[in-house]
């Protein structure tokens, strides 16, 4: 199965990488989705939560504030300039 | 006589606890180094992926932003001047300053005003000293920076060249730091952060092509809110940087000033008991003398 690879990093330092089978986003606009094979794409986050699940099943929630998002083959970069995880499960 | 070996004994005291202070010193900046350079590589990720995003959006748009744009006629300039809170680092804030004022000359001969941004209190008080004025400050934690300041000032920045020139508004913006490029090489630097110079390097393989994006909302906007934060990035780059180097500059200077109060020490003690023998044989012979006068009386 297809998969993303995440990167979240935060003007200090990146807060977690992994692989992820989708990752929900609050951009400006609204909540968006991605899946595999995702056209590359960027976008200006809002203020919000982005959940990735995980490859094995778990969700990893992270506070992003003011960033943007990029999508390239299946290469996922969220960068903000604060961000925080939410008690991880992995 | 007894009063030269007192001397000596203060001066070698002296020299002995100063001596302990400069290792302490020197001890403390060894440790924070380590942490200043891996705060550097930390910010790496966001600086990396930042400006792949904004070489992304520029490489496919013929961008026409304000922030991209050289204006006709540069007539103002700003300059963020990026020196040290506090002294004992050798000539890491001087090396700045040269180089800001070099720069300084060099704006004025093109015949721009230049309004100069400080960061840190040794460049405060050299601008207070020589009575020039400069447009903002900021001091404190400049060996120790953080993102929330590097946001304020590139804020600020960002302000002022949006702001019209006749309105106080600037052109260009230059930031004048000290890059860390190894632990015995630090070099002052003069970058133009604005307008931006949006460089587009030649792809190396053909994985790091740029993809065709899609933005979300749409190109400007995606842009609007990329830029500014860039430049913050860049900022806090340089401040990480300039930080890593004071430490870097501040170690050495401690190392050099312990190996000379070592040195000082050693020479005060020769002396003190170069001093003490000639005290001893002054004595004796005095004695000897004494001894045979009644002698010979």
């Amino acid at each position: 199965m297809a998969e993303l690879a995440v990167e979240i990093v935060s003007e200090e330092k990146a807060i977690w990488s992994g692989s992820a089978s989708a990752i929900s986003a609050r951009t400006i606009n609204g909540e968006i989705g991605i899946l595999p094979g995702h056209t590359p794409m960027l976008a200006v986050l809002g203020d919000g939560e982005v959940v990735v699940r995980t490859t094995d099943g778990g969700t990893v929630t992270a506070q992003a504030q003011g960033g943007f998002l990029s999508v390239d083959h299946d290469r996922v970069v969220i960068a903000a300039s604060a961000a925080q995880l939410d008690g991880a499960a992995a | 006589m007894g009063a030269q070996i007192r001397v000596y004994r203060q001066k070698i005291a002296s020299t002995t606890s100063m001596r302990k202070i400069f290792k302490a010193m020197e001890l403390i900046a060894t440790s924070r180094i380590t942490k200043a350079r891996e705060r550097v590589n930390q910010s790496l990720p966001y600086a990396n992926a930042i400006t792949r995003a904004v070489s992304a959006v520029s490489s496919q748009h013929d961008i026409e932003h304000v922030l991209t744009t050289e204006p006709v006629n540069p007539t103002r300039a700003a300059v963020l001047i990026m020196s040290s809170d506090r002294g004992l680092a050798g000539a890491y804030s001087a090396n700045v300053l040269r180089k800001a004022e070099q720069l300084l000359i060099a704006l004025a001969e093109e015949g721009k005003d230049v309004d100069v941004y400080v960061l840190g209190r040794k460049a405060q008080t050299y601008f207070d000293f020589r009575g020039r004025e400069y447009a903002d400050l900021w001091t404190g934690q400049t060996d120790a920076p953080t993102a929330e300041r590097a946001e304020e000032i590139g804020r600020t920045l960002v302000d002022a060249f949006l702001t019209d020139t006749a309105a106080g508004g600037v052109d260009e913006i230059h930031v004048v730091f000290t890059e860390f490029e190894s632990l015995v090489k630090q070099t002052p630097r003069v970058i133009r952060l604005l307008p931006l110079e949006v460089v587009e390097e030649a792809p190396a393989t053909a994985e790091d092509v740029l993809p065709l994006y899609e933005f979300e909302p749409d190109a400007e906007e995606v842009l609007d809110a990329l830029l500014p934060k860039y430049i913050e990035s860049r900022i806090f780059n340089a401040m990480l940087q300039s930080a890593a180097s004071e430490l870097a500059n501040r170690q050495r200077a401690m190392k050099s000033a312990g190996d000379n109060a070592t040195s000082l020490i050693k020479e005060y003690t020769l002396l003190m008991n170069n001093a003490r023998q000639a005290e001893i044989t002054q004595e004796l012979t005095e004695l000897i003398a004494g001894a045979d006068a009644l002698n010979n009386s």
